[in-house]
């Protein structure tokens, strides 16, 4: 089975025609997603996001992910963060969902973290068959297996054209061996679309992708631990959406994402791109207002510097960052609950909570890829 | 001189000996040459099954995995795949179905496609490591036109080439071809959907796999699943290994027989060239040569000539495993249903192990020389004694280490349990009889010798007491070979007059139809109804369990005066139809005594949904079927068992119309030619299958003989150099020149002869031990012994000739040798 998931990452990592003489993992950037895609749909600011049509999947792109963490705290004031992912990759242009044949991959990974530890998992599967996939009828659902994001909503109640978003109130669950969680996800907020409604710029030349989160959920619910122990949890959850054909320039070898959660109310997306032989990297990122109104942020606006590394896997991975965004009056320190959230998955990468403190202090979550 | 100089001149010295001596140097080479081939050989077929099971039991079961199948019907829904994996269920779907491709209209090749899902097949089967063998293509094999894995010899038996798109009967089109060594022969691999889509099942699957871990097996399933799905063991591929083991044993066993009656031939030569180089190595040693050079020589000599015997021999020995094998593989396909490819593939370790027998073979035929050389002392004087003249003390100690060896086969087979012990029993017992051979041939001479008339016969019989221990190997090569013969052909008739006889109790019923389901059952049970033909109607269900450790055929039929009549019973209690009839009762067949030690009187519980306690009322014969079988009410096993049994149905009627009826119901109720099926056909194809399965042995047991003759010829032929000496005192005295070469010919066909008779005796016990021990260890059932006198004698007859045609051409070359040959004797005393 070895064999199969590092072939599966191939497939993920080295989906187009490789350039010739080139590296692939450098000229393609992280996982691919720098390739060529000229054969798959490509992203089209001029043909505004639908809801909630666009919650569905969109199989005519070549990747997809539904991500959703949460920084959560139970009643011993223990600190716990959670992943849950779940990514879609067409194989072949024009696939349809739902044969067995149409060409479409799916992954989920799956995280627990806490100061001490740090556990992962990760499945593949097929929506032939049923075994994975994304419906919005009768109800919101995103799945691999028993790894599933549904809507909830009252047993026989229609949902109303007026009513909220079937994002506003989810269940999220997963079960590995090591570890499970049980959460129900709320927020009576709107959604968040980033960039130019939605269109969100990945580099210079072009590239880019939908975009849009829920960054305002309230988590609730239950944990339980390698040990067997379940904890009733409490805390704040983030929700992003994205999907694209082309999202990195072929020279971008991977992203440092942090989503934070303000304890002012304010909420915080903010990435950089990094480039083989620039300094310089692609950023963009999104100020939320307490009321949820989002301001794109231009390269410009955003400091991102990494102010401390630690060994992980064997690679060297910046965990402490300086961020600033002197336009807003932010200027932080962010450090992780646990240094060595690594996903050992067939792709890997660090994925962890993070709390900061300076001019502002609140939690949220990194992600650094291409390490 | 420096040792490698040395030991080159020793080398080039010892190697003239073969130049002047050509024959004897082809006996050596021939008699290890053989003995590899037919070792080889029979370890060649013997890998090639067991490679062919393994990738059968592999594809999905590295440790057999279980999985969940339908209770109704052999599909279930994609649905309930879907529903337990949304469960956290880590099942794999899986659709087996068979595909028939043009080959002749009559005979069309028919293949199991399986179609798997390779995302989520459980860590331990191999399918999934044979996707990714193909070159990283999982993408090809998810995706549009899709991957089809084929095994080299399914792509030849398709005459296809990879990349290739082949069309089925039906005119449906296959994904590309891709050759993969893992596949099974006969099978082909594709991806689930186009399974599928090939086998028009469309949202269906055959089975779920589940990876072997325990905490799986022991959870209830889901509610909304329970009802429409049960669990299934391993499949039974894995018991084929231990089904076949018997089957492989007989073929190693013979393997080894005719492995040492070739060296027999080697020890023989041998021993003769070391006496007949006794001046040449004494003369070396006198020169000055150390005799570690000259113990080194000899070595090299025999590592050498081993070296050549042994490659040659394992190319013959290729030769023979690819001639056996379409039998071998027929055999094994009929027997126990495992497909074994047809195309021969050897890896590097067997060519490793036939060269070190060869080698090893050689030197331990030669040890004895070895020894003697290594003891001769430098001043002994170089007698050239007739050949292996052995001392009657050793002779005495030969016979004593037979007569142990006999005690001890005795005791092995009369208290020992277990094939391999048995085995080791009918070695010793073989040995034995050919060690104590000498010994049992001098008395005979003795005793003719008290009937001698007359200085020359008084001669002819000391002469021939003399001559015994120059070809008492050959003779014991003779015994063994004439033995096995008559022990071998003894056990296949016995059995197959057993096995005619059976099947005609067995096959009491004139026709046999089978549905393949419930729904097919009612159709042809109606339709039975509208035949006028049919005198009775015997209804019978079938279903395959596990019980302990084995798979166990459970036959339900509705009790009538047919089985009562007919079926072959060895044992019944009194009232036992009675019993059966009320669900109570089961009959027993022979297998299930021996794999699961309980007899008439005892109760059996089959657990499963509901236990259901059975008392044994009886024991029957079930032939040539690896498996416990057991036979019961049909009606109670349908109400106990939680599957979809196998209907079928014996049909009573008059024998002539039987062939139109099956016809009839095949055109009328579209049965495939195995659903609809009369009795002289089922007999045929049983009788053809038994036939097929001792085609292997009979070769084998043929070139033994073939073997032996060789052994005989080469001793004889070596002794007639010797033999000179010996008569020219003779013909000094007036005996002609041909009647000495009479008489020589004479001694050596009476010896043969006296093999001949004491090799039938043997050959019967060893028939005995095979079908008293061997196969009731090997297959579970006894087999009564009959005697064929008839083909004794033809043996008997078979190896005079050969005896005799290995007499003729030394005895006529002692004849025709010239006058001043014999003469020479007497000038060169001693010489040879």
């Amino acid at each position: 089975m070895r064999l199969l998931l590092i072939s599966l990452a191939l497939i993920l990592a080295a989906c187009s025609d490789p350039t010739p003489g080139g590296d692939d993992a450098v000229t393609q950037g992280f996982a691919g997603l720098g390739g060529d895609a000229d054969e798959f749909a490509q992203v089209d600011p001029s043909q505004p996001l639908q809801f909630p049509e666009d919650h569905a999947a969109h199989p005519e792109y070549r990747i997809e992910w539904w991500y959703a963490t949460a920084n959560l705290q139970d009643q011993q004031g223990r600190r716990y963060g959670i992943q849950w992912t779940l990514f879609r990759q067409a194989l072949e242009p024009e696939a349809q969902l739902g044969d067995w044949q149409d060409g479409q991959v799916w992954m989920a990974h799956v995280g627990l973290t806490t100061a001490e530890d740090h556990w992962q998992g990760e499945r593949f599967g097929r929506s032939g068959g049923g075994q994975a996939g994304v419906v919005t009828e009768p109800f919101y659902q995103a799945w691999l297996d028993d790894w599933s994001l549904k809507e909830v909503r009252a047993p026989g109640s229609e949902r109303s054209p007026s009513a909220l978003d079937p994002l506003s109130h989810l269940r999220l669950q997963a079960d590995t061996d090591d570890f499970a969680y049980d959460l129900v996800l709320q927020t009576d907020q709107s959604l968040v679309l980033h960039g130019d409604d939605g269109f969100s710029r990945k580099s210079e030349r072009g590239q880019a992708s939908w975009y849009y989160s829920q960054p305002f959920y309230q988590v609730n619910g239950r944990l339980t631990l390698p040990d067997g122990e379940q904890v009733t949890v409490r805390g704040d959850g983030w929700l992003d959406r994205e999907w694209s054909s082309q999202p990195l320039a072929p020279e971008q070898q991977g992203w440092d994402w942090f989503s934070l959660q303000l304890d002012s109310g304010e909420r915080v997306m903010l990435f950089r791109l990094r480039e083989d032989d620039d300094d310089e990297s692609f950023r963009a990122g999104t100020w939320i207002s307490v009321a949820g109104e989002a301001t794109p942020l231009t390269p410009q606006q955003i400091d991102m510097t990494p102010t401390e590394t630690t060994e992980v896997a064997g690679r060297t991975v910046p965990v402490g960052w300086r961020l600033r965004l002197p336009d807003f009056g932010l200027d932080i320190d962010t450090h992780p609950l646990n240094p060595q959230s690594w996903m050992d998955t067939s792709i890997p990468y660090w994925e962890g909570p993070v709390e900061f403190s300076g001019s502002h202090t609140g939690r949220g979550y990194l992600e650094m890829t291409g390490y | 001189m420096p040792f490698i100089g040395t030991l080159g001149l020793v080398l080039v010295t010892l190697f003239s000996h073969w130049r002047r001596h050509p024959v004897q140097g082809l006996a050596w080479l021939s008699g290890l040459l053989l003995a590899t081939a037919l070792w080889s050989g029979v370890q060649a077929l013997n890998a090639q099954a067991r490679d062919s099971y393994d990738r059968a039991a592999s594809l999905f079961d590295g440790a057999a995995l279980p999985s969940l199948v339908a209770r109704e019907g052999s599909l279930l829904a994609q649905t309930d795949y879907s529903a337990l994996r949304r469960q956290g269920w880590p099942v794999s779907p899986v659709l087996e179905g068979r595909l028939e491709f043009p080959r002749t209209e009559a005979d069309p090749l028919r293949l199991t496609l399986v179609g798997i899902d390779p995302l989520t097949l459980p860590a331990e089967a191999t399918a999934g490591q044979a996707v990714d063998g193909t070159g990283s293509d999982l993408i090809a094999f998810l995706t549009n036109p899709g991957r089809t894995l084929v095994s080299p010899d399914s792509l030849r038996a398709l005459q296809a080439s990879p990349g290739d798109r082949i069309s089925t009967t039906d005119e449906q089109m296959l994904p590309p071809l891709a050759v993969n060594a893992s596949i099974p022969p006969g099978s082909l691999l594709v991806d689930i959907g186009f399974a599928q889509r090939l086998l028009s099942r469309e949202g269906q699957v055959n089975r779920l796999l589940i990876p072997d871990d325990p905490s799986w097996l022991d959870r209830p399933l889901p509610a909304n699943v329970a009802e429409r799905l049960r669990w299934q063991a391993g499949q039974s591929e894995e018991d084929l290994g231990r089904l076949t083991d018997s089957f492989h044993l007989n073929l190693t066993a013979l393997g080894l027989l005719a492995f040492v009656v070739g060296l027999f031939i080697v020890h023989g030569s041998t021993g003769l060239a070391f006496e007949q180089r006794r001046g040449l190595l004494r003369t070396l040693r006198a020169c000055g040569v150390s005799q570690r050079t000259v113990l080194v020589g000899l070595l090299t000599e025999l590592l050498l000539l081993a070296l050549v015997a042994g490659l040659l021999g394992l190319c013959l020995g290729y030769l023979v495993a690819g001639w056996l094998l379409p039998d071998v593989a027929a055999s094994l396909q009929g027997l126990y249903g495992a497909r074994v490819s047809d195309q021969l593939h050897l890896d590097p370790q067997w060519w490793l192990t036939g060269l070190g027998m060869a080698l090893g073979g050689a030197l331990l035929a030669s040890l004895s020389s070895l020894w003697q050389a290594a003891r001769m002392p430098v001043l002994a004087l170089a007698r050239s004694e007739a050949w292996g003249q052995r001392q009657s003390g050793q002779l005495r100690l030969q016979t004593r280490v037979g007569l142990v060896l006999l005690a001890g086969a005795v005791l092995i087979l009369t208290t020992g349990s277990g094939l391999v012990l048995a085995f080791a029993g009918l070695a010793a017992l073989l040995l034995g009889a050919a060690l104590c051979l000498p010994m049992v041939l001098s008395l005979c001479l003795r005793l003719g010798q008290r009937f001698a008339r007359g200085p020359l016969s008084e001669w002819f019989w000391a002469e021939t007491r003399q001559q015994l221990s120059g070809l008492s190997l050959a003779l014991m090569a003779l015994l063994l070979a004439l033995a096995a013969n008559v022990g071998v052909g003894g056990m296949v008739d016995s059995f197959r007059l057993t096995f005619t006889g059976w099947l005609d109790q067995r096959l009491a019923a004139e026709a046999y139809l089978n549905a393949d389901s419930p729904q097919q059952a009612e159709r042809i049970d109606n339709w039975l109804q509208q035949q006028p033909d049919v005198d009775a109607v015997l209804p019978t269900v079938q279903a395959t369990v596990r019980y302990g450790d084995w798979p166990l055929e459970i036959n339900g039929i509705r009790p009538h005066a047919t089985y009562e009549d007919y079926w072959p019973v060895l044992q019944l209690r009194p009232g036992a139809w009675f019993n059966l009839a009320a669900g109570q009762g089961a009959l027993v067949s022979e297998q299930w005594v021996r794999t699961h030690g309980s007899g008439p009187g005892d109760e059996v519980t089959l657990t499963g949904d509901r236990a259901w306690t059975l008392t044994i009322e009886g024991v029957y014969a079930d032939y040539g079927n690896p498996r416990p079988q057991m036979l019961v009410s049909g009606s109670a096993l349908s109400d106990w068992y939680t599957g979809t049994p196998r209907q079928g149905f014996s049909l009573r009627l008059p024998p002539e119309k039987a062939s139109d009826l099956v016809a009839k119901a095949r055109d009328e109720l579209s049965l495939s030619d195995f659903a609809a099926i009369d009795q002289a056909s089922v007999r045929g194809f049983s009788e053809q299958v038994f036939e097929r399965t001792f085609v292997a042995t009979g070769a084998l047991n043929t070139l033994t003989l073939a073997v032996a003759a060789i052994a005989l010829f080469t001793s004889l032929l070596t002794l007639s150099h010797s033999r000179l000496p010996q008569l020219a005192p003779l013909w000094a005295q007036g005996v002609t020149r041909r009647h000495l070469a009479w008489l020589e010919g004479a001694r050596t066909l009476g010896l043969a002869l006296l093999t001949v008779l004491l090799a039938i005796p043997l050959g019967l016990l060893l028939a005995w031990v095979l079908v008293a021990v061997i196969n009731v260890e090997a297959f579970g059932w006894r087999l009564p012994l009959y005697f064929f006198p008839l083909q004794w004698l033809t043996l008997a007859g078979l190896a005079l000739i050969s005896a005799l045609l290995a007499t003729a051409w030394p005895a006529w070359r002692l004849g025709r040798q010239s006058a001043g040959r014999w003469v020479r004797v007497f000038a060169t005393e001693g010489g040879h």
